[in-house]
C-alpha cells in the first residue's frame, strides 16, 4: 500500500467571504464553518477565533486538535467510518494536507482532562500547537447535555471542520510530496532480507468513560488486536475521542502525524525493514489485558518480527498493558523498545511508572509530567480559564487574580505525549 | 564583599581526636578549621570561610540519632551558614550515615543547602541519595584530594544559588530524581536508534532503568495449626546481652539465632535490643514486647499450636539494604524448611 502525502505549507489563517488557500494563507468563510458546526442541534453556539505563534494568547479547555486533510485520489474519504465512507483503499493514492495549521476544538469542560495551549511564553516550548496557526472552534452545548453526548458532538464538529477546510487543498499543487509504502507482508519481508523486521505496537486509549479512541469508527474498547498498514492512519483511520490527561493526549493531529510511523519510514530500507502496525487497546478488565497482550505477542511471532516499538496513551492503568505487552512480546522472541512518559511526583523522586517488568530494559522517555511551570497572564484567552484549578495539572488556589497561574506540565496539551512526538525527555539527577 | 559562610561537620577521627576510643564523643563546635576543612577552605578560595567545625563521635551519633541531630542543628543556628558540608565519609559506614542524617536535617529544618561525599557502597548512600547531594568519592581518605575540588565546586554553586546540573556533570551520586530536559532528537527517533542497537547486540542506554519489585507469593495456609511447628523472626534487634554476634544497630549485615529452650519469657537481664531506629526503652525493660515468648508459651501450653521452635532469629531492620534483607530471608527460610517449620511469626518494629 502506497500513499503520497502532499503538503501545502500554511503560514497564516485569515477570515474571508469564501474558503480557499492562496500564497500559503488559508482564508476561511466564518459563517459557513459556524453553520456546519451548528448542524448538530446539541450545540447551542459556535464562534471561531484564530491563534498564531508568538501571540499573547491562551487556548483552553482544548479538546482535540486536527490537521485539515483531503483525499485527492485513490478513492475513499478522510476519517473513514466516522464522517467519511470506508473504502478498501484507505491509506493509498494521494492525500493532501494543510501543513502548519490546525483546527482546535474548545469549549466548556467535559471531564477535567482538557488542556491548555499557550501561543507564547514558557509553556509554548512544551506544546507542538504553539507553533501552528490554529483555527479555534469555540462551542457551547445546548443545555445540560450528558458529558459523553457533549464530547461526541464536539469531537464530530472538529472532524467536520477539518474535512471542510481540507477540501480547499484538493485542487492544489503541494509544496512537498512525501511517499510512504508498505508492501503485503511476504513481499515486504523479502524486500530487505538482510535488515531486521521491525513492527510498531500501537496501544489505543480505551479505558472508557471519556477515554476512548475510534478505529474506522469502531470504539477501540471493542477491538481485538489486529494488523494495519501504517498509511491507513495517515488518512484518518484512527481518531481521538478521549479526555485523558492533556499532556498525554494523542490528538487526532498526532494520529495523522504518528512519530513512530514517520520515523520508522525514515529508517525503512536503511537499518530496519518496517513491516507495519499492530493495533491493540488498553481496556481496564484484566481478562482483556491478558487476552490482548497474548494476541499481540502471537502477532509478533506470526509476522516473525525481530523488534518492535511500543507506545501507550495515558498512564497508571495502561502501564500494566504496556508491561504485559513488553513481557510477552520479548518472551515470544521479539526485542522491545518502549516509548512512554513519566509521573514521578512533583519532587521527581517516586517511581515513574505504575508497573514494571524486567524485560523493559530499553525505554525512551518523553519527559515527566509532574514538573511545575509558571504560566504568565495572557492578553487574550480563547475559551475560558474558569476551570484551570480543576484541570489535570492544576490545583485549588493555583490561579492568581491577574490570570497567571502555576501548574504541572500535565495541563499542557501533548507536552509529554507518550509516542515520542516531542524532544522532551527525563533523566536521573 | 562579605565572605560566604560554610560550616563543616566531621567525625572524631578526621578531627584528629582519636579513633574508636573517642567514638562516643558528644557533638562539639569549634570556631576553627579542622582536618579536611583546611583543604576545603583552600579549594573554595578567598570568598569563602569555614566559620565553624562540628565534631561528633560516630557511635554517639549512631546511638543518639535524634538527640545528636537536634544538638547540632541548635549549634548551627547562630552561624547562619550559606552552605553546610559534611565529611567526606568515604566508605566509613557510621560516619556516612551521620553525614547523611545531618545534611538532610540541615536542609529540611534550616533550609540551608548541604553537601557530603561518600564511596558508592557506603550504607549512607542508599539511605540518603534521594534526599541530598552526595559527591562520589573513592573508598578511603587517600582519595581526599580528588573529592575536595568536587565538593568545593558544588558549595560554590549552592552559595550562589546556581542550578545544580546532572550527576555526570557535577560528580555526585544520582539521586533518582527525574528531571526534564530537551533532547537533541525526538523520543520516537531515539527509540528506533535504541532498537537498532538492541537488535544488533550493541550496548544501549535506556532512559529509565526499571526498579525490580521483588514479589513474594504468600505461602499456603497451615493445614492443622494444632500440630504446627511455629518460629519467631524479628527485625526488632532483640539479642542476648552483650550482642555476641555484633549485629549493627542500623543497616545490619548479619542476623543471629538465639536459644530460648526452657524459658517461659525473655528476661531483660539476659536480652536487650540493639535496634537504632526506635525508642528502645520499653523493649529493654521487657523484650517480650518484640519477641512475644510469654504469650507464645502460654498458647503452646493450651494446645493452640503444636510446638514453638526453641530459638528465634533476629536482626535490625532499620536502614538495612534490601539486598541484605533478601539474603537474610533466604538463609533463614532455607533453615526453617530443613527443620520442618510450618509457620513463622515475623515481628517488625
Amino acid at each position: 500500500m502506497k500513499l503520497e502525502l502532499g503538503k501545502i505549507f500554511i503560514k497564516d489563517i485569515k477570515f474571508s467571504d469564501r474558503t480557499y488557500v492562496e500564497n500559503g494563507i488559508l482564508y476561511v468563510n466564518k459563517s459557513e464553518v459556524e453553520a456546519l458546526v451548528l448542524e448538530d442541534d446539541k450545540l447551542a453556539s459556535c464562534h471561531l477565533e484564530i491563534a498564531r505563534p508568538g501571540e499573547s494568547v491562551r487556548i483552553t479547555p482544548v479538546k482535540d486538535v486536527i490537521e485539515p486533510r483531503v483525499k485527492v485520489s485513490g478513492g475513499g474519504e478522510i476519517f473513514p467510518g466516522v464522517i467519511g465512507k470506508v473504502s478498501p483503499t484507505v491509506g493509498s493514492g494521494r492525500t493532501n494536507a494543510l501543513d502548519g495549521c490546525c483546527v482546535v476544538t474548545v469549549g466548556k469542560i467535559v471531564g477535567f482532562q482538557e488542556g491548555v495551549i499557550d501561543m507564547s511564553g514558557p509553556a509554548a516550548d512544551y506544546c507542538p500547537f504553539s507553533k501552528t496557526c490554529n483555527l479555534c472552534v469555540v462551542m457551547e452545548p445546548n443545555g445540560e447535555l450528558e458529558t459523553h453526548v457533549y464530547e461526541k458532538s464536539a469531537r464530530l464538529a472538529g472532524l467536520k471542520v477539518a474535512a471542510y477546510l481540507g477540501q480547499a487543498a484538493k485542487q492544489l499543487e503541494p509544496d512537498e510530496i512525501e511517499t510512504f509504502e508498505t508492501k503485503p507482508i511476504f513481499e515486504q519481508a523479502a524486500m530487505y532480507p538482510n535488515l531486521p523486521k521491525v513492527g510498531y505496537i500501537h496501544m489505543l486509549q480505551s479505558q472508557g468513560l471519556l477515554h476512548d479512541t475510534y478505529y474506522y469508527g469502531v470504539d477501540a474498547k471493542q477491538i481485538v488486536p489486529t494488523i494495519m498498514y501504517p498509511t491507513e492512519i495517515m488518512d484518518g483511520a484512527i481518531v481521538s475521542g478521549n479526555c485523558v490527561a492533556p499532556c498525554d493526549k494523542v490528538t487526532t493531529f498526532h494520529h495523522f502525524h504518528n512519530p513512530v510511523i514517520e520515523d520508522c519510514y525514515k529508517h525503512h530500507g536503511k537499518d530496519i525493514n518496517f513491516m507495519g502496525v499492530i493495533l491493540t487497546n488498553e481496556n481496564v478488565f484484566l481478562a482483556d489485558k491478558e487476552r490482548h497482550s497474548d494476541m499481540v505477542a502471537k502477532l509478533c511471532q506470526w509476522m516473525q518480527l525481530d523488534g518492535v516499538l511500543i507506545t501507550e496513551e495515558g498512564y497508571g492503568n495502561p502501564d500494566t498493558d504496556l508491561m504485559m505487552n513488553c513481557h510477552k512480546v520479548e518472551l515470544a522472541g521479539t526485542k522491545v523498545v518502549l516509548i512512554t512518559d513519566e509521573f514521578p511526583g512533583k519532587d521527581g523522586k517516586s517511581q515513574s511508572l505504575a508497573d514494571t517488568c524486567k524485560e523493559a530494559d530499553a525505554l525512551a522517555s518523553c519527559g515527566q509530567g509532574n514538573a511545575t511551570l509558571q504560566f504568565p497572564a495572557m492578553e487574550h484567552v480563547i475559551g475560558t480559564q474558569d476551570y484551570i484549578e480543576m484541570q489535570i495539572g492544576g490545583w485549588a488556589g493555583c490561579v492568581n487574580p491577574d490570570g497567571s497561574f502555576e501548574a504541572e506540565l500535565q495541563i499542557i496539551i501533548a507536552s509529554t505525549i507518550a509516542n515520542g512526538y516531542n524532544r522532551l525527555a527525563a533523566r536521573g539527577y | 564583599m562579605a565572605k560566604f559562610k560554610v560550616v563543616h561537620y566531621i567525625n572524631q577521627f578526621f578531627a584528629g581526636l582519636g579513633g574508636e576510643d573517642k567514638a562516643d564523643l558528644c557533638p562539639e563546635i569549634h570556631e576553627s578549621v579542622l582536618g579536611p576543612g583546611a583543604a576545603l577552605e583552600k579549594a573554595l578560595g578567598e570568598d569563602y570561610q569555614i566559620v565553624a567545625t562540628v565534631v561528633c563521635g560516630d557511635n554517639y551519633f549512631g546511638e543518639n540519632l535524634e538527640k545528636a541531630t537536634d544538638t547540632i542543628i541548635k549549634m548551627l543556628e547562630q552561624y547562619k551558614p550559606d552552605v553546610f558540608v559534611a565529611g567526606p565519609a568515604f566508605n566509613a559506614g557510621r560516619y556516612g550515615v551521620a553525614c547523611g542524617t545531618i545534611c538532610k536535617a540541615v536542609e529540611d529544618r534550616l533550609g540551608i543547602p548541604a553537601v557530603t561525599g561518600m564511596y558508592v557502597e557506603n550504607p549512607g548512600v542508599d539511605m540518603f541519595r534521594k534526599d541530598i547531594v552526595i559527591v562520589e568519592t573513592g573508598n578511603s581518605a587517600a582519595k581526599m584530594g580528588n573529592a575536595i575540588p568536587v565538593i568545593a565546586s558544588l558549595v560554590k554553586k549552592m552559595a550562589n544559588k546556581e542550578e545544580i546540573l546532572g550527576p555526570k556533570e557535577e560528580g555526585y551520586i544520582e539521586r533518582g530524581i527525574r528531571v526534564n530536559y530537551f533532547a537533541d532528537k525526538r523520543g520516537s527517533e531515539r527509540a528506533i536508534e535504541m532498537l537498532v542497537k538492541k537488535l544488533s547486540g550493541e550496548k544501549f542506554d535506556t532512559d529509565l532503568p526499571m526498579p525490580v519489585f521483588d514479589r513474594v507469593e504468600p505461602a499456603a495456609p497451615i493445614k492443622d495449626i494444632k500440630k504446627a511447628k511455629i518460629a519467631v523472626v524479628t527485625s526488632g534487634g532483640i539479642v542476648p546481652q552483650g550482642n555476641p554476634d555484633h549485629i549493627e544497630s542500623s543497616n545490619a549485615t548479619k542476623w543471629g539465632k538465639y536459644d530460648i529452650s526452657g524459658m517461659d519469657r525473655l528476661s531483660p537481664d539476659e536480652f536487650t535490643t540493639i535496634h537504632g531506629g526506635y525508642d528502645r526503652q520499653f523493649a529493654m525493660q521487657n523484650p517480650n514486647v518484640v519477641v512475644p515468648l510469654d504469650a507464645l508459651r502460654q498458647l503452646e501450653k493450651e494446645g493452640e499450636f503444636g510446638e514453638l521452635v526453641n530459638y528465634f532469629c533476629a536482626t535490625t531492620g532499620t536502614g538495612t539494604a534490601t539486598a541484605s534483607a533478601a539474603k537474610f530471608g533466604s538463609e533463614i527460610g532455607k533453615m526453617f524448611i530443613d527443620e520442618h517449620v510450618d509457620g513463622v511469626i515475623l515481628v517488625s518494629t
